[in-house]
């Protein structure tokens, strides 16, 4: 397919919408970003991208096992994954130290997988589509399953948000305030697996990191508020897939290529060009908004402060 | 039962100072007995220091007053009541060394999960749950720290921090784990102060694990010696003595003062490596 670009945009995305596969393809990529960009930012948070990364590879096995026996391939994916979260996470219950329990139970799945290639005959286009995404051929049915299993992983992250964010950061003191690691655990592995399940579509398997991961590692650069973070790294899983989109309609070239190659760029620029362009000391100014009922401002206290250190002639302790 | 009509025996000013008692309590894993019939009590507003060698059990005290752990024999009760785990009324600072360096989350933040952390559903902007946290903040001195970033904080300041994480909830009881390990001498002395002062102004009880005594010695109400199985209790110039000491361990131990105070305990932590 070769469509003519034009400088009109809105001619552009009008052009494009007339495609009924273009409209499934930024719906469904539009809720897996967003998915993505939210369930990913847990991910980084918790250290845990080589958990959602084994995730995605089980449920190539999955999805696998699926096709062979005549079934829609997402729910090989759901099935997969979700067991082998769980069992991950209860064969190593400190999230912090799991990589070989993790790196155990991806190993025998994938053995699995093998197992299902080689018995399915025809399975080149059907594991090439698992493995790097078929954004272009996804139906109704499958954008109104990604609606519904969007809806379910947001309603079960505004539940469990504070839980979750408190047992990522400091699991010692969660635990001593009663929260139940274990349990929180598995919730999490469940959201990371059903995020990947769908998130499979747009990207495929061996892909997942560019909307599951970097999009929320590179909010974890720039913001150090979670709200914030999650903010940024869904406008930049969205950013991604919109662009990537397109772009590729425009190109001959997979989409998931331009997804993870705008990625790459934005978190290369959050990395090197970032930290040079940061404001220095942004930070500092925001906790006076906190303190201003009924105190001084900002401005004021600067003016307060300086006078003390001009009229008295002893140790002056400088301080709000 | 029993222990309650022995407590209401005891006059009720007593019972109300006391925030932890314990009776021939034994603690450990039904395989290995770390330490065994320690009866002691701490009160409201007394600053105690948990001092003994690496796995004598320091830390075990701690899980049982947390709920995390259950005693093999005797009784423990903290506020009167047996301990359970997610009591609001302890807070509790664990044995840290490192925040991840890519732990990119302002200060402010982690004390205010600890204040509402552990409800379900979220909040997006309740101004008491962050003005509890900016408070706590404030109390330990690092209002100024409220948005910078974990990781980019020295151990004092971060050990500021996880003070007033384990303030925010306004508990009547903390147990400090080791906080003074990563500090200098000078580092150290100003978090004991701090510590002191939060104990004193806030009238709350602070059990204190320390390998070192020294940087305490001039606050401490009482003092907790944990060794080779067994634990002593008492005031600090009565249980640091060359006589108690060694009549309680059954070897030779020497408590040496040095003209500025410093003690310095030898004779035990050998003993232990001679056992084993």
């Amino acid at each position: 397919m070769t469509m003519a670009f034009s400088a009109n945009l809105l001619f552009d995305l009008e052009q494009m919408f007339q495609y009924q596969f273009m409209q499934h393809a930024f719906e469904a990529g539009t809720l897996v970003a967003i998915i993505a960009g939210i369930v990913g930012y847990f991910v980084v948070l918790r250290r845990s991208s080589f958990a959602a990364h084994s995730l995605s590879h089980i449920g190539f096995a999955g999805a696998a096992g699926a096709v062979l026996f005549g079934i829609s391939p997402v729910f090989g994916l759901l099935l997969f994954t979700s067991v082998g979260g769980v069992g991950m996470t209860v064969l190593g219950p400190r999230a912090s130290h799991r990589d070989v329990q993790i790196g155990t139970v991806l190993a025998f799945m994938l053995g699995l997988g093998v197992l299902f290639i080689s018995l399915y005959s025809g399975y080149a286009t059907e594991a090439y589509s698992i493995l790097f995404g078929e954004i272009l051929g996804i139906s109704s049915t499958d954008v109104l399953v990604t609606a519904i299993a969007g809806v379910i992983i947001l309603s079960i992250v505004a539940v469990v948000y504070r839980p979750l964010l408190f047992a990522s950061l400091d699991e010692d003191v969660a635990e001593a305030k009663g929260l139940h690691m274990h349990a929180l655990g598995i919730i999490f592995m469940l959201l990371v697996a059903l995020a990947t399940s769908i998130a499979v579509q747009v990207v495929g398997v061996l892909l997942i990191f560019s909307l599951m991961v970097t999009p929320a590692a590179i909010a974890q650069r720039l913001a150090n508020q979670p709200w914030r973070a999650l903010t940024i790294s869904v406008i930049v899983s969205l950013t991604a897939t919109w662009l990537g989109l397109f772009v590729a309609f425009y190109e001959p070239y997979p989409v998931s290529f331009f997804i993870t190659s705008i990625v790459f760029i934005l978190y290369l620029l959050a990395r090197l060009v970032y930290p040079k362009i940061r404001p220095q000391k942004a930070h500092q100014t925001g906790f006076h908004r906190i303190t201003q009922g009924g105190q001084r401002t900002f401005l004021e206290t600067k003016i307060v402060v300086a006078q003390h250190v001009n009229n008295s002639p002893g140790n002056v302790r400088i301080g709000y | 039962m029993t222990m309650k009509t022995i407590q209401s025996i005891e006059s009720p000013e007593a019972v109300q100072r006391q925030i932890v008692t314990a009776e021939n309590l034994s603690a450990g894993y039904p395989d290995k007995i770390v330490w065994r019939d320690a009866s002691f009590s701490f009160d409201r507003g007394e600053l105690v220091a948990i001092i003994g060698p690496n796995g004598a059990g320091k830390t075990t005290l701690f899980r049982l007053l947390l709920g995390l752990q259950q005693p093999i024999s005797g009784t423990i009760k903290i506020f009167n009541e047996p301990p359970k785990r997610g009591n609001s009324r302890i807070g509790y600072v664990p044995q840290r060394h490192v925040i991840d360096s890519e732990t990119n989350i302002e200060c402010m933040e982690l004390v205010h999960l600890a204040f509402c952390g552990h409800l379900w559903g979220f909040h997006l902007s309740s101004k008491i749950d962050r003005k509890a946290a900016f408070d706590a903040l404030t109390a330990v001195g690092a209002a100024e720290l409220a948005h910078q970033p974990l990781c980019d904080l020295s151990g004092g300041e971060l050990q500021r921090i996880f003070l007033a994480e384990a303030l925010v909830s306004k508990p009547d009881i903390l147990l400090l784990d080791e906080p003074l390990s990563s500090l200098d001498i000078r580092r150290a002395k100003e978090l004991v102060q701090l510590v002191d002062s939060v104990v004193r102004s806030r009238n709350v009880t602070a059990l204190l694990v320390a390998h070192d005594i020294n940087p305490l010695l001039p606050y401490l109400d009482k003092v907790v010696y944990i060794a080779n199985g067994k634990v002593a209790i008492g005031k600090p110039q009565d249980v640091l003595t060359s006589e108690r000491l060694s009549a309680l361990y059954d070897v030779h131990v020497e408590v040496i003062r040095d003209s500025r105070g410093n003690v310095a305990i030898i004779g035990i932590e050998d003993s232990v490596q001679a056992d084993e």
